[in-house]
């Protein structure tokens, strides 16, 4: 056992901070809102009901729990190309089978019963990839509550397919033009419009950052990925896993599978940012490549130059292109638990088609990062250590950039 | 008396005029504010993510930074206006994330040695005051906090606490430029407020006309307008101290008579 003040896992501290990140960065206008979801989530989680009917949801509605799948191609693959003797093998959480095709619906579900709970009548939301927007839309059409997506025109012309997604599920998608036109842009839209219409409106953030509580309530919406990966992997091989991979956009997929197992010091645990053309170059690795700072809500690690200004991120995958990092990552870097990395656009596409072919699995871009990681990774590593990876979305939203990027004309 | 107290001392109404800095020929456009009859100037840092900003203002900030305005060159308009101007409050109003970047020590000490009297900062409450508010208390700077239609009579006193130079009533829920309060729920929130603090309370958001002004002046000490100026800019570029001046001339001539126009 470990005690309290040993864990890692009881973070934020009453102010929402981790360490010292996270927080409440917001105007005063929201800040009687940001309390009193607060106020509403603590009850929630102490409410046997709430976690009855989240769960059966995340059972029946969202087909949980996802498989732990041994990729065992993958596994003989790279070991062709290890040395003699190493080659890890690596296992699969496939977040990707969920209803949606990502991990994102677990945390829409969790908000949306928190928001029906607070008595709002409309839901909005940010999205990048259009992952969250789906799932928001999802959840939204669900309980027929109306749904404005918030979503960065750049990130809308290469992910037409989820806007179209969107839009049969009866969503609004706006498009934002301001910035970049990516994930950054659509948050800080999204955050004008919560703020005209406080009264009636729940703001659906789609991944671990913002103003406290969110980086929480998130994470504990997707810890689920974590809690059964560990109770899969302890059933079917009776050990932890050696190391933890997961793609870092937010946050989001990796803090729901590292969180369960942050206090098993056995277990090395690695984020994966993009690292876009390079990290000289233009790229979305705001711990690797950034400094800390306030935005959105909470301090973190933010792209920004000396004067405090934001610098654009980049990123094949629109579900990483954004220059920030949720709060609890931060901290779990200052503090060395985990350790982060990043991975080119090339590399990506290169793990994405690896996966393809060896695995019959199309990934979706974010989590090709996290593939290329365990590639390198695995070589290293005995053939009977474990990797565990998060396959957190599937592909089928990427196949026009993948396609464009490999210069193939569909 | 400092220069903030001076401006709320003066028997009437204030007027309160809002400037993005590096946006135009800010200094000639600053130098219209007071001629036009501005008591109180506040020179916005430009954010290349102003969330709680309409379309106004964020214009105003995108070509300020697309000019490659630096924190620098915003210290050194104040430090130039309060040369020109040496008794007109000056207030800088901003984003978090470039008031800490070189931490917050830096920042107000020289925002001190340029002059500024206040600095309004949009996303840090009270609840995170830590992150700038003893730095600036530190260097004799005003903390300018807001107080906005949703701050409840429970959270009102975790908002005054720590606040000096004035309070900003943000009179409607929303983001700059938008549309305007009922001046009933106005009158009621800075009664509420005055009956708790012995500070200042200037309503903005919102206000564009001298009428709007005048409505707002009947109840308030201050009125802040912000985006009908920086539209100016926007529209008129190296011209617009004219317009500056012309606008703040009605707006001020409207504000200050306000209580004697409604008595
Ligand atoms: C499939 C997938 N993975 C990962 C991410 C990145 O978000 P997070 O880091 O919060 O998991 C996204 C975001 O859109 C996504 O769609």
């Amino acid at each position: 056992m470990t005690d309290k003040l040993n864990s890692y896992r009881n973070q934020p501290d009453e102010h929402g901070h981790f360490g010292t990140y996270g927080g409440r960065y917001v105007a005063e206008t929201l800040m009687p809102l940001v309390l009193e979801l607060e106020r509403e989530y603590k009850a929630a989680k102490a409410d046997p009901a709430f976690h009855r009917q989240f769960e059966d949801l995340l059972e029946h509605y969202v087909g949980r729990p996802s498989p732990l799948y041994y990729a065992e191609s993958l596994t003989a693959k790279l070991r062709q190309d290890a040395p003699e003797g190493k080659g890890a093998q690596i296992w699969f959480k496939r977040d990707e089978l969920n209803h949606t095709g990502a991990h994102k619906i677990n945390n829409c579900i969790g908000q949306i019963l928190l928001a029906i709970r607070m008595g709002k009548t409309r839901i909005i939301a940010e999205t990048g990839a259009g992952q969250h927007g789906v799932a928001t839309a999802t959840v939204c059409a669900r309980f027929g509550l109306p749904c404005v997506v918030y979503m960065g025109a750049t990130d809308a012309a290469r992910q037409q397919p989820n806007v179209f997604r969107m839009k049969l599920l009866g969503a609004e998608v706006v498009p934002v033009q301001s910035g970049a036109a990516t994930l950054k842009d659509a948050m800080n839209e999204a955050l004008r419009d919560w703020v005209a219409n406080v009264d009636d409106t729940f703001y659906i953030i789609g991944t671990a950052a913002g103003p406290h509580p969110y980086p929480e309530l998130v994470r504990d919406f997707q810890s689920v990925i974590g809690r059964e990966a560990r109770e899969q992997l302890m059933n079917r091989t009776g050990r932890l896993p050696d190391m933890l991979v997961a793609a870092i956009g937010g946050g989001s997929n990796a803090i729901g599978l590292f969180h369960p197992f942050l206090d098993d010091r056995d277990v090395a645990m690695l984020g994966v940012e993009a690292a876009g053309h390079g990290l000289d170059k233009e790229h979305a690795a705001s711990l690797t490549g950034g400094a800390p700072g306030i935005l959105h809500g909470n301090k973190t690690y933010l792209l920004q130059d000396e004067d405090g200004q934001i610098t654009e991120a980049h990123s094949i995958s629109a579900g990483l292109d954004y220059p920030g990092i949720g709060p609890e990552h931060a901290w779990l870097k200052e503090n060395g638990r985990v350790e982060y990395t990043s991975i080119t656009d090339k590399e990506a596409l290169d793990a994405f088609q690896l996966l393809c072919r060896t695995e019959g699995i199309i990934p979706a871009l974010e989590p090709s990062h996290a593939i290329a990681a365990v590639a390198k990774r695995a070589r290293d590593m005995d053939q009977d250590q474990i990797i565990l990876a998060n396959l957190c979305g599937r592909g089928d939203k990427d196949i026009f950039t993948v396609a464009e990027a490999l210069g193939v004309d569909l | 008396m400092n220069r903030i107290e001076q401006a709320f001392g003066k028997g009437h109404p204030a007027l309160v005029c809002f400037l993005t800095a590096g946006d135009g020929d800010t200094a000639a456009n600053l130098d219209a504010l007071v001629e036009g009859g501005a008591d109180v100037v506040e020179l916005g840092m430009p954010f290349t993510d102003p969330m709680a900003d309409g379309p106004a203002i964020q214009a105003a900030d995108l070509r300020s930074l697309a000019k490659g305005t630096t924190t620098r060159d915003v210290l050194d308009i104040a430090a130039a206006f309060r040369s020109r101007h040496p008794d007109v409050p000056l207030v800088l109003m901003g984003y978090a994330n470039p008031m800490v970047r070189r931490g917050p020590e830096w920042f107000a000490a020289e925002a001190a040695k340029a002059g500024v009297d206040g600095v309004i900062c949009v996303d840090i409450p009270p609840e995170e005051d830590a992150s700038l508010g003893p730095a600036l208390r530190d260097n004799g700077i005003a903390p300018i906090r807001l107080a906005t239609p949703t701050t409840n009579a429970r959270r009102l006193p975790a908002v005054l606490e720590g606040s000096a130079g004035f309070l900003y009533y943000v009179s409607v829920a929303g983001i700059t430029g938008m549309q305007q309060a009922a001046a009933g729920s106005v009158d009621r929130a800075v009664a509420d407020i005055k009956a708790k603090s012995d500070l200042p309370v200037a309503v903005g958001f919102g206000v564009r006309t001298p009428e709007q002004a005048a409505t707002i002046a009947a109840v308030a000490d201050g009125v802040v307008v912000g985006s009908a100026l920086v539209e100016l800019v926007g529209e008129h570029g190296e011209n617009a101290p004219t317009h500056i001046r012309e606008l703040t001339q009605a707006l001020a001539q409207a504000v200050h008579n306000a209580r004697k126009d409604a008595a």
